[in-house]
């Protein structure tokens, strides 16, 4: 009883101030986020200005923007960076281009009855390691095999190891995380739209453009926001098929051990596009359906 | 939808096209599970269950499927945590800076996987190793709960707004205190939002491995970090594909019953 | 706000503890090298119930990947000390991973021991408390990349070489140099392959050093600017011709099965591998000699299991136990007495193990540090730092 009438008084308490409700709402969330992630990132990159002994690769605190100056200079890190945006683009365009109509499919087209097991089927694949996936499309993409096989008739041939196959396996890998939202996203169109579309006449080319295009716009961006982070920070799978070519997420890690200031440095990159690239997006309200 | 046939098939045949393009890859993997060759040769010149029966004496990848279970259900809870309580006053409250703290939750999955574990790294190392805490299960499961919280957020506040508050205040005006509120009307309004978000979170938790990297301690081996260490290694390459496959027809069942579970309450 | 301004005070603490951690490390400004002044442990204690390793992969096995491969269990049972390990990929990892503190011991192989030495990580090893040291191959003992000045840096695992393999099917010729895979109008463009690592650059200055008397190489791991210039225009103009650049056993073997790459660097075991896979490969050392590797246990200065860490690297190095892992892993032994407890009774001369005059060939990878270790004196070397740089733009 005693315990109850406390929870009841803290509870009232609670309840006639908002600001402390919302603090100890905040409290954790904030606490974990800005300080142990935040905090953790602003120091790494704090060390972006810091240098290393040549020998032992000890960090020696002494300010100096010579790391930048490399970046900058340097043409391999110019690049490099600019390919890695390339390859992210390229991805997410792809996936893009085949995630909406399977998600059309598997949210309007496909009986009702039948989309939860559908959904399902998008869902499995995420739990077959990236890595074992990776593996799988070495295999899918050396010579003479499985695609030179399927292309072998058409006169056509796998593409090999390098850049094209790095994008191929990870619009492949990423490809889930783009159809998932737009799925959600088409799901939660009221059918009536699409009917009063259809009753004013509308051919369902046009349906498409003006009414589901719009609508479903912030999932697509929702789903970018996956594909394009996600592949401009990959480094293994690029190991795995990408023959002689590097990504910014390889040259990161290639110096985390040696230099861990120019690595840092090297992290802004991904880091700034990306943030930027949010910020592009939120006003379509794609950070929320993530 | 009222789609014109030809529109309908066509939809209807890409789907089809790009979900066989999606799961051919994961039969290659059941297929090379099977296959003698150890480093899968193209075609396959002999099928064997050997590596099925060497995958089920591996206690190293059973040991790491437990690591793995463990620290993605501590991501996942923290997760579930942390992710309900900032999506409650993003929700509930205006304040200054409300904006940014939606912000701050999506860039750990946002930003590439390789600079947060870095950051954790020598975040982990300058603060915790001195306090005699070194890495571990624990940093594991932290550094994977920061970017697993987005998830059990959006979930939650997607739930939050199409809710209306009115139960909530009928409840309040009959005299229930907050507590009582949260157990008997939000907790069972958000429940399947609540599953969906761990369900996700544990999922994402499950296949990391450029956090668990620079997370991880001594003698913690997680499932990919289990995979990434023997994939290149001929004697357990093969081995690693029957963990593979193993792992697609398992993962059927907790989707399957995840996705029922929040259909059936929408 | 409360918990805002909590969080700016908890970044700011943050900063401050990152800020006032580790010295700098000491080289004078010559770049000489001295390492820091570490004293051997003088006898050994009881063991402490458990020991951290970091290990390249194979090295550490404990049944748990294959029950017929385990010799951790039997070191268990008769120290009593638990073995934990952390596999790692690469040099620079074990290096980073030895920086944690985390651990007691690495097998750390010539071109990461310098570093830990320089930067005090590793510390010396009394050789009399470790009773397999006897049987090390004496041409192994106090080498440049596991010993500074006389004193020993560690124990002596296993080592091998780098090896020209080509498919016989493919290539013809038999190549029997490396100017196969330097040759810039090479017919096998776009097939072949290279190690994917910075310390690949010792193999093209091995190259230059037969083939370019001029530029005066002795040593691939001493290079002075214009030496180390030649050294990555060559491997600049190789990436023309490369196909892919090789990290892991399973990447080679399949390129090697496939054809997608025909002519490259390998080592021993995965020629081997290839060889039970029914690919029609061969390796050679060709004329020029090759690089190779030397693998060294070595300890963490400041181990927190240091009796347990040398009984490990006792046991490890010891005849039966040294015999098992270079079999598994595909090595020759550092243990003369492991020849006589291999299981294939060839093994040893397989991989040329002792064959003084075979490894008279080989240049052990050393780390490249500003004091060149050919001797030099008047020039200063090229140091791995600038290697890891220069391999990023090899690559491009």
């Amino acid at each position: 009883m005693t315990t109850d009438s406390a929870g009841r008084r803290l509870a009232g308490a609670l309840h006639r101030r908002p600001r402390l409700r919302l603090g100890l709402l905040l409290a954790a969330p904030l606490t974990w986020l800005l300080v142990a992630y935040l905090g953790s990132l602003a120091v790494l990159f704090l060390s972006a200005f810091w240098t290393t002994d040549p020998f032992t690769s000890d960090v020696v605190r002494s300010w100096t923007t010579d790391n930048f100056r490399t970046l900058l200079s340097a043409p391999v890190y110019r690049t490099v960076a600019l390919r890695s945006l390339g390859v992210a683009a390229a991805v997410t365009v792809i996936d893009a281009v085949v995630a909406l109509p399977i998600a059309c499919y598997t949210a309007l087209v496909a009986k009702p009855s039948r989309r939860p097991l559908l959904v399902v089927a998008l869902l499995t694949p995420l739990w077959a390691s990236y890595l074992v996936k990776a593996y799988a499309w070495r295999i899918i993409l050396a010579n003479g095999g499985p695609l030179d096989w399927a292309l072998g008739p058409l006169g056509l041939h796998s593409p090999g190891y390098g850049l094209t196959a790095v994008i191929l396996v990870l619009a492949y890998l990423w490809l889930p995380y783009m159809i998932l939202p737009i799925h959600a996203g088409l799901e939660q169109l009221p059918a009536n739209l699409l009917d009063a579309s259809a009753d004013l006449g509308a051919r369902t080319w046009r349906t498409v453009r003006s009414v589901v295009l719009p609508m479903v716009l912030p999932s697509v961006a929702a789903g970018s926001v996956f594909t394009f982070s996600l592949s401009l920070g990959d480094y293994l799978a690029v190991q795995i098929v990408g023959g002689r070519s590097q990504l910014i997420g390889n040259l990161i890690y290639a110096n985390v051990t040696l230099n861990l200031p120019l690595a840092a440095a090297l992290g802004t990159v991904p880091v700034v596009a990306i943030l930027l690239y949010l910020l592009a997006v939120r006003r379509s309200g794609a950070l929320r359906s993530l | 939808m009222k789609l014109s046939r030809r529109a309908r098939i066509t939809v209807r045949i890409i789907a089809f096209l790009g979900l066989a393009a999606i799961y051919l890859p994961l039969l290659l993997v059941l297929v090379n599970s099977l296959n003698a060759d150890r480093s899968f040769g193209w075609p396959p010149r002999q099928l064997t269950l050997h590596w099925w029966t060497d995958a089920w004496a591996s206690t190293g990848a059973r040991a790491a499927l437990w690591t793995s279970v463990r620290a993605g259900l501590g991501a996942t809870a923290l997760a579930l945590v942390l992710g309900s309580l900032a999506a409650f006053a993003v929700h509930r409250h205006r304040f200054f800076g409300r904006e940014a703290v939606s912000f701050a939750v999506v860039l750990p999955i946002a930003l590439p996987g390789i600079v947060t574990g870095i950051a954790l790294n020598s975040a982990f190392r300058t603060v915790l190793q001195p306090a005699g805490i070194g890495l571990g299960l624990f940093t594991v499961v932290v550094g994977h709960a920061t970017f697993c919280i987005v998830v059990v957020f959006n979930n939650v506040t997607a739930r939050l707004r199409r809710t209306s508050g009115s139960y909530e205040e009928a409840a309040m005006d009959l005299g229930a205190t907050t507590f009582q509120v949260y157990r008997d009307i939000t907790f069972p309004l958000l429940r399947s939002a609540l599953a969906a978000g761990a369900l996700l979170a544990f999922a994402l938790s499950f296949d990391e491995i450029a956090v668990t990297t620079f997370t991880a301690g001594a003698g913690v081996q997680t499932l990919p970090v289990w995979i990434f260490a023997n994939m290149a290694r001929p004697n357990q390459a093969p081995v690693v594909n029957v963990v593979a496959a193993v792992l697609v027809l398992l993962s059927v069942v907790p989707i399957y019953l995840a996705q029922r579970l929040s259909s059936d309450t929408k | 706000m409360r918990s805002a301004l909590k969080s700016l005070v908890a970044i700011g603490v943050l900063a401050l503890a990152t800020a006032c951690s580790s010295t700098p490390a000491k080289t004078a400004p010559d770049g000489s090298f001295t390492p820091p002044k570490l004293t051997a442990q003088q006898s050994l204690g009881a063991g402490e119930g458990q020991v951290n390793l970091i290990a390249w992969a194979g090295y550490v096995e404990n049944g748990s990947d294959d029950p017929k491969v385990d010799w951790v269990t039997p070191f268990q049972k008769q120290t009593g000390c638990q073995v934990n390990v952390k596999v790692a990929g690469t040099s620079d990892e074990m290096v980073n991973l030895m920086k944690s503190g985390q651990y007691d011991a690495v097998s750390a192989s010539g071109d990461a021991s310098l570093r830990l030495i320089a930067s005090g990580d590793a510390a010396p090893v009394n050789t009399d408390l470790v009773p397999s040291y006897q049987d090390i191959f004496p041409s192994l003992k106090l080498q440049k990349w596991n010993s500074v000045n006389g004193v020993a840096y560690g124990i002596p695992h296993g080592y091998g070489a780098n090896l020209l393999m080509y498919r016989t099917d493919k290539v013809s010729p038999a190549p029997t140099s490396w100017g196969a895979v330097f040759q810039p109008d090479s017919p096998y463009k776009s097939h072949i392959t290279a190690y994917d690592s910075p310390i690949y650059i010792a193999d093209a200055a091995l190259y230059l050093a037969k083939t370019k008397p001029e530029l005066g190489i002795t040593n691939p791991y001493a290079l002075d600017q214009r030496q180390f210039d030649a050294a990555v225009a060559l491997l600049k103009q190789q990436r023309a011709n490369v196909g892919e650049y090789w990290s892991d056993y399973l990447k080679e073997v399949s390129a090697f099965k496939s054809g997608d790459s025909v002519l490259g660097t390998t080592w021993q075991v995965i020629a081997n591998t290839a060889q039970g896979e029914q690919i029609p490969v061969k390796a050679v050392l060709p004329d020029e000699g090759a690089t190779g590797w030397s693998d060294t246990w070595m300890l963490y200065s400041k181990a927190a299991h240091p009796n347990c860490a040398y009984k490990w690297m006792d046991w490890i190095t010891s005849a039966k136990t040294n015999a098992q892992v270079a079999e598994y892993f595909g090595e020759a032994p550092a243990n003369q007495k492991a020849c006589d407890n291999t299981s294939d009774k060839n093994f040893c001369a397989e991989y040329h193990a002792g064959d003084a005059a075979y490894y008279q060939k080989i240049a052990f990878w050393t780390t490249p540090i500003p004091q060149c270790v050919d001797g030099r004196r008047n020039v200063k070397c090229v140091p791995y730092a600038d290697w890891v740089q220069a391999w990023t733009a090899i690559k491009g």
